[in-house]
């Protein structure tokens, strides 16, 4: 009994899998010839294809929707799993392909078997979601909040019209009342007997006057404090750039480590920019952002990455199309935000490797940002505050062994700031 | 009771009638004050509308725009690679190894880059044999952004492009008709450069090959080839010396290329109680004869008599040599300590006569002196006067019928340039390769432009089996191809040099990779010298003999040339750094002068005297040579033998330098068949020459600045006979002022990490000026002018002082000064100290360089007003730039004297049209060091850039810093080794070792100042 209860249960629980895995396949894939699944299709085609080819865009490789209607199956399943030894044989379907392609070899994926393939054939016919399919979305969300945002100003409307009802009311009734009082002869308006204006009162007090002018004085000097010593301060500064570049979308949402574009900060005094090579290295095979990114972008910041992408390609001469670099180079003028006066010396390597300060420590909450800006203010004040107040870090660190332990000692075993080791002596920085 | 008394001011005044006196009284001024000349055109002053209210407006204005103008920050843009190369990482240097072969200064360096652009040269530590760079090698950075540079190459004075000037020039060549084509060349010593000239000979039939070298060095290579068979020079490695005689060779300077210092200055520490003795003779006071042990001025004439005699005792001969009494008995001295040293000891010869060599290379033979390298010699070079004499007159004759010049400029170097400047017009093709539009240039019809050494790829044999590559460390800033790709191109190879080069270098069994890592490679594949067709003339030994001991001295002067550590052959002349660079006996900047001895002075009516503010002023003198004449200012010479004279070479170059680097006067013309010794009449020219000169003060008046002892007393061994301790009387006691006792200050506690020291030894520096040229191009320091520097506000953070004794010591000078007896009479001290003023007529001379002396109690830091001055824990004096507000209170409160005003803006400023008044120029600068502005203090930090880097990629790799990690731009760049810097917290360290020596002091340690610089006495082997 309770062996058929489980049993019953058991089965009822994997008819519910497949139920979901069928049902949850939104886009149903056009009736696969041959049965493969899409679902482990697509797995396998992201795992292994992606890198060269798209669906419906040429790449490295060809674009490979509908694949399956263009070639033989038995062709393609010996071309995935050994292109190069096809095109050995002599095939002339193989060797046009060769060529097409810059006589470029596709890896070989021999661990790949037939219904795998199948699979990675049944993804490839996947129809490309309908274009409107965003737009539509777009325009529901749209009509949705829109709606939403009627009935608040119908509500709010109403609630004006409601008010406007009853201050017409209170007049109504103030002027009946008093023309009851009238007509019973009682006083409604009564005299006020003479008193000196305040303002009057407040000259006359010469203690007042005096109290209020320091008071004013000192609030002028301090403002007037405040706004000098902002002058030369670029706190927020967040510049156009002539590429829109979104540290959220890089740093945040793909969590890319921030000294992997920025590598020099390791090595050198310079975070450095990267150079285009560095964006290429990804954006050779990202064209375009993911659909939902691009529609975030074009509502919350009305830009359209894909345009910025096409930018980038402009800058390293990148031709999408035929997948290489042509040669026109035209550097990006990048507008620097963190520009620190000739006079002080700053050193990255220091602060990152040696001292192993986080990147947020100065350049604040880089991954959110969609525009970078000036996090930090940069002034003398700022750097001098945390090398009095940071403890360093030293462990493991060959060179500060022994001064650490011998510093240590002498500033009776407590932790070392930076000041300790000399970080704020004008020399260290202004040389 | 009232007084009539009247005050008078001369005597002038006491004559009523006196016009100019009654003028002066009624007026105010003594000139007019030319207020008419700003305010007196009434006709513009009234007709301008403006009134005083609206000119007050109008400030109002403009002050209020401009305040809220500078609110708005500058954009500032920030351009990365498109493709970032491998190596280049932004802010990090990059080491490249190269060589630099300008046909006068050859060594192997290494070249620091940063972002791609070099911007400082060091020594190449790692090559065997002249890897070490001398002043004009440091220099030779800023040459490659030299604004005056051709940008393309040249047709007829108008710029072109390759294409048309391949056409041209290969349109001309093919119709040469039999005629000759001539490549009047440098001393290249470059395997590859042999090759492509055969190759080029193959291809035209009739070419020659003339080597030309400006300053050369014919009789030394005329005598080396008729002993050894080969056209090149002996080594010389002094390492191990006991006895070094030199007879007018200025070896520790640029005698035969120079390079030998190194090997020299080791000689003259002393070790183990033991250090070389130096003889020098000599006409004009050089390097070598103020470093030399005993020093005798002597004539030219008088050399070759010693060469005589000297040959006469040691091989033999019996000459019959007349010399002066003194000479005579020094000579035999020399004789006996030439043969008690035996093979350690070498005779080095600077007579510019054939003769006078062979004696020499049988002199060093007699004694087996192990310290002359003749096997493996110099091949640096390799020119030949008589050849370009031939050339002329060739040229002359019609039969030369294209010539390229490379390297060279004749046009400005040869003595008869006017007869080269017609001759060459005779050639119908003529094409210079020159970077610049030289005198030669100008003359050409072709200028085929070449790039800067740094720009290029080449191979030099400086050494028998030694060659040495060049590499580019910069890609071509202009449109320039080099010689070597011209010449293969032009001799219808399709090859690039580069890989000409790689094949030349990879044909001696060498890794190419390694070769061009280290910069040289070793071979014993035997390069073809240069196949130049030279005529030899062989002289016996006797006869050399009897013409040397016969030598009569000359009626008038006996002229030497000689070439000046800043320009030496006059290649970089467009180079302000060494323009600006003392020469290290006169300590004159921006000229070249007539030296000649006090006595002689008087004979002419010669004056030098200091002016009002110190600056020193000449009389001219006309020197003149076979009817040529030059009129050059004179400079009063202590050491300077009384008959002669000496002018340097080099300078009075026009074309193709900025008006202010056209200085001095062109001694070329006295350069008769490249003989650097010639008899010249010399005459008074009155007017006033102004030098400007960064030491007025020449002696050291007995005091205790540089303290010197003689190997004796040094090997006592007793530290109080030669290096004691200054003393103070503390409750009548006295007690050293280092005691604690007697200091006013509280002591740092530096015993936790690093603590700088650096030891200057006084016996090993030579005062070559290498460390001050390194100084400038690593801390950004500016070139200010002649005129600033005739005010003393030269900028040097290093400058190396030059002392002369009054007497005929430093040790008799002192002695005399203790032995001051009252004010007056023979002993006093008021006429006493105004001797001591006056140089001798031989001084002893000593060089001391200095820099700030970092004081642990440091009087500058005491005195600021806003604390730009500052105490750094790891010794150094920090100087906050932009903190200082310019009281220059710190300047007047240091003892030393090592502070300098910025009194201008440097950069930036038509003014100080230098090169940091160039986008090109600029680009030498380091960007790790701030570039000064106006109206605030600067001097040495020791470097705390280096020292912070060192620090720094110690941290990052997580190790403890070696010893000999640390260094200075200074330390780096002393190839005598007497600069040690390093952290004397590392008890194992060298720097640490140095500081317990019997030698080491402190400068002025009386001062109680406590330095963290300290000198090493200077022990003289008399």
């Amino acid at each position: 009994m309770l062996a058929f209860v489980f049993v019953t249960l058991g089965s009822i629980s994997v008819y519910g899998q497949d139920a979901t895995t069928s049902d949850g396949e939104p886009a149903a894939p056009v009736e696969a010839t041959s049965g493969g699944d899409a679902a482990l299709g697509e797995a396998l085609f992201k795992a292994n294809c992606a890198s060269c080819h798209k669906l419906y865009k040429k790449a490295v490789g060809p674009a490979l929707f509908q694949v399956s209607q263009r070639h033989d199956r038995e062709w393609l399943y010996s071309w995935v799993k050994n292109s190069t030894a096809l095109i050995a044989t002599g095939d002339a379907e193989a060797v046009a392909i060769y060529n097409e392609y810059n006589q470029s070899n596709m890896n070989a994926f021999p661990q790949l078997s037939n219904t795998d393939i199948d699979n990675i054939i049944a993804y490839t016919d996947t129809e490309k979601p309908k274009p409107t399919g965003p737009v539509v979305d777009a325009a529901s969300t749209g009509s949705a909040t829109g709606g939403s945002s009627i009935s608040n100003n119908i509500i709010l409307g109403a609630l004006a019209v409601v008010l406007l009802l009853l201050v017409v009311l209170l007049i109504v009734v103030n002027k009946t009342l008093k023309r009851f009082a009238q007509a019973n002869g009682i006083q409604t308006e009564f005299e006020e007997e003479e008193r000196t204006p305040i303002w009057k009162a407040f000259v006359q007090n010469q203690f007042l006057v005096l109290v209020t002018s320091v008071f004013l004085l000192l609030a002028s000097a301090y403002f007037a404090y405040g706004a000098l010593m902002s002058v030369g301060v670029d706190q927020g500064y967040a510049p156009v750039q002539p590429i829109h570049y979104s540290h959220r979308i890089h740093a945040g949402s793909n969590e890319i480590d921030c000294k992997y574009c920025h590598s020099s900060a390791r090595e050198s005094k310079h975070s450095g920019i990267p150079s285009l090579n560095v964006c290429m290295n990804c954006h050779k095979s990202i064209g375009e952002v993911a659909d939902a990114t691009y529609q975030e972008g074009i509502d919350e910041y009305g830009i359209d990455y894909n345009k910025e992408i096409q930018k980038l390609y402009a800058a390293t001469g990148w031709d999408s199309d035929e997948q290489k670099f042509v040669g026109e180079e035209s550097p990006v003028r990048w507008v620097r935000i963190h520009n620190l006066p000739d006079l002080a010396y700053f050193n990255h390597a220091q602060h990152v490797t040696a001292g192993k300060i986080a990147c947020q420590t100065c350049h604040g909450p880089v991954e959110e940002m969609e525009v970078m800006y000036q996090y930090s203010p940069l002034t003398m004040g700022w750097c001098i505050n945390c090398h009095r107040e940071t403890n360093v870090d030293l462990q493991g660190n060959g060179y500060y062994e022994q001064i650490h332990k011998e510093l240590s000692e002498a500033r009776g075993g407590r932790q070392l700031t930076i000041a300790d080791l000399g970080g704020l002596e004008c020399g260290k920085c202004h040389y | 009771m009232a007084t009539t008394k009247k005050y008078w001011k001369s005597t002038a005044q006491l004559d009523d009638s006196n016009e100019i006196v009654k003028n002066l009284e009624q007026n105010e001024f003594a000139s007019p004050i030319p207020s008419d000349e700003f305010l007196g055109n009434d006709e513009a002053m009234e007709s301008s509308s403006t009134s005083r209210r609206d000119f007050l407006k109008y400030v109002g204005f403009s002050t209020a725009a401009a305040s809220l103008a500078a609110c708005e920050g500058p954009v500032i843009y920030s351009v990365p690679y498109v493709n970032q190369p491998e190596q280049i990482i932004p802010g990090m240097a990059n080491y490249y190894a190269t060589t630099i072969a300008n046909g006068y200064d050859f060594a192997s360096i290494l070249v620091k880059t940063r972002e791609g652009r070099p911007i400082k040269i060091e020594s190449n530590k790692e090559a065997m044999y002249r890897g070490h760079a001398n002043a004009r090698v440091h220099a030779s950075v800023l040459s490659l952004y030299d604004n005056n540079r051709l940008k393309t190459p040249m047709i007829k004075g108008v710029e072109s492009n390759w294409e048309e000037f391949d056409k041209q020039v290969g349109d001309q060549l093919s119709s040469l008709n039999g005629k000759e084509l001539v490549v009047l060349a440098q001393t290249f010593a470059s395997p590859s450069m042999n090759k492509i000239f055969s190759q080029l000979k193959a291809r035209y039939s009739n070419v020659r090959v003339v080597t030309y070298d400006a300053v050369g060095e014919d009789a030394a290579l005329a005598a080396f080839e008729a002993r050894y068979g080969s056209r090149a020079l002996a080594d010389y490695d002094f390492t191990d010396a006991e006895t070094i005689v030199s007879i007018g060779a200025d070896f520790v300077g640029d005698w035969q290329g120079g390079g030998f210092d190194k090997g020299y200055a080791k000689s003259r520490v002393p070790k183990n109680g033991k250090m070389s003795q130096h003889i020098q003779y000599e006409a004009n006071l050089s390097l070598s004869g103020s470093n030399a042990d005993r020093r005798y001025p002597v004539t030219p004439t008088e050399q070759k008599n010693i060469i005589a005699a000297l040959y006469s005792k040691i091989v033999g001969g019996g000459a019959n040599v007349s010399l002066s009494d003194k000479v005579a008995k020094s000579v035999e001295q020399t004789a006996i300590s030439l043969k008690r040293a035996g093979s350690k000891a070498v005779v080095l010869c600077g007579v510019p006569d054939q003769a006078a060599h062979q004696l020499t290379i049988a002199i060093n033979e007699a004694l087996r002196s192990t310290i002359v390298d003749t096997v493996s010699p110099i091949m640096t070079r390799q020119g030949n006067r008589k050849s370009v004499d031939a050339l002329v007159k060739d040229m002359n004759a019609g039969k030369v019928g294209a010539i390229f010049i490379a390297g060279v400029d004749p046009v400005y170097s040869y003595n008869d340039s006017d007869a080269f400047a017609k001759a060459l017009e005779k050639v119908s093709l003529r094409v210079s390769f020159a970077s610049s539009m030289n005198a030669t240039a100008e003359k050409c019809n072709y200028v085929a432009t070449t790039p800067h050494f740094l720009e290029s790829w080449g191979d030099t044999e400086i050494k028998k089996g030694h060659v040495y590559l060049t590499q580019p460390t910069i890609n071509p800033i202009f449109k320039t191809r080099q010689l070597q790709d011209t010449l293969l191109k032009w001799s219808g190879s399709s090859q690039s040099f580069k890989d000409f080069l790689k094949e030349t270098s990879k044909a001696s069994g060498s890794s190419w990779n390694q070769s061009l890592q280290d910069g040289f490679y070793k071979t014993s594949v035997v390069v073809n010298d240069s196949e130049e067709e030279v005529e030899r003339e062989v002289i016996s030994n006797s006869a050399a003999l009897s013409a040397m001991a016969s030598a009569k001295k000359p009626s008038g002067y006996e002229l030497t040339l000689y070439t000046k550590t800043g320009l030496g052959d006059g290649v970089m002349a467009n180079n302000p750094w060494l323009q600006e660079l003392p020469d290290p006996i006169t300590r004159t900047t921006w000229d070249n002068y007539v030296t000649i001895s006090q006595a002689d002075a008087e004979k002419l009516g010669v004056v030098n005297e200091n002016v009002a503010n110190g600056a020193l002023d000449g009389t001219y003198v006309t020197v003149t040579l076979d009817g040529v004449q030059r009129k050059l200012p004179a400079l009063i010479q202590p050491g300077q033998a009384a008959g002669t004279i000496g002018i340097a070479l080099g300078y009075g170059q026009t074309a193709a330098i900025q008006e202010e680097m056209q200085t001095g006067v062109n001694a070329y013309p006295f350069y008769k068949n490249g003989v650097a010794v010639q008899t010249v009449s010399v005459k008074d020219a009155g007017g006033t020459h102004e030098f400007a000169c960064t030491q007025l003060q020449n002696t050291m008046m007995g005091r205790d600045i540089i303290r010197e002892t003689d190997l004796e007393t040094y090997r006592t061994g007793n530290k109080d006979n030669f290096n004691p301790m200054p003393e103070v009387s503390l409750n009548h006691v006295e007690t050293p002022v280092t005691s604690p006792d007697v200091d006013l200050w509280e002591s740092f506690d530096r015993s936790v990490g690093h603590h700088f020291n650096m030891s200057i030894d006084l016996n090993a520096c030579t005062g070559c000026g290498a460390c001050v040229i390194a100084c400038h191009a690593e801390n950004n320091v500016p070139v200010v002018g002649k005129t600033e520097v005739r005010k003393s506000r030269d900028m040097h953070w290093l400058r190396i002082d030059r002392y002369y004794s009054s007497e005929d010591s430093f040790e008799a000078d002192e002695a005399k000064k203790d032995g001051f007896d009252g004010l007056f009479g023979d002993n006093g001290s008021l006429g006493g100290f105004g001797e001591l003023e006056v140089p001798a007529d031989n001084p002893q001379v000593a060089f001391q360089p200095v820099m700030c002396q970092h004081c642990n109690h440091a009087p500058c830091e005491t005195v600021c007003p806003v604390a730009a001055s500052s105490h750094g824990r790891q010794g150094q004096n920090h100087m906050a730039y932009n903190r200082c507000v310019g009281t220059r209170y710190c300047a007047n409160n240091c003892p030393y004297k090592v502070r300098r005003f910025n009194w201008f803006l440097y950069n930036g400023n038509d003014e100080f049209d230098y090169h940091m008044n160039n986008d090109l120029g600029r680009m030498v600068i380091n960007p790790d060091v701030t570039v000064r502005s106006r109206g605030v203090m600067e001097k040495c930090s020791l470097c705390m850039q280096m020292t912070q880097m060192t620090i720094l990629e110690a941290k990052k790799d997580g190790r403890m810093i070696k010893d000999g990690e640390f260094a200075t731009a200074c330390s780096n760049a002393c190839s005598s080794g007497a600069i040690t810097f390093g952290d004397i917290n590392d008890k194992e360290s060298e720097i640490f070792k140095v500081k317990q020596q019997d030698r080491m002091y402190h400068l002025l340690e009386e001062v109680g100042t406590e330095p963290n610089v300290m000198y090493q006495v200077k022990v003289r082997n008399v």
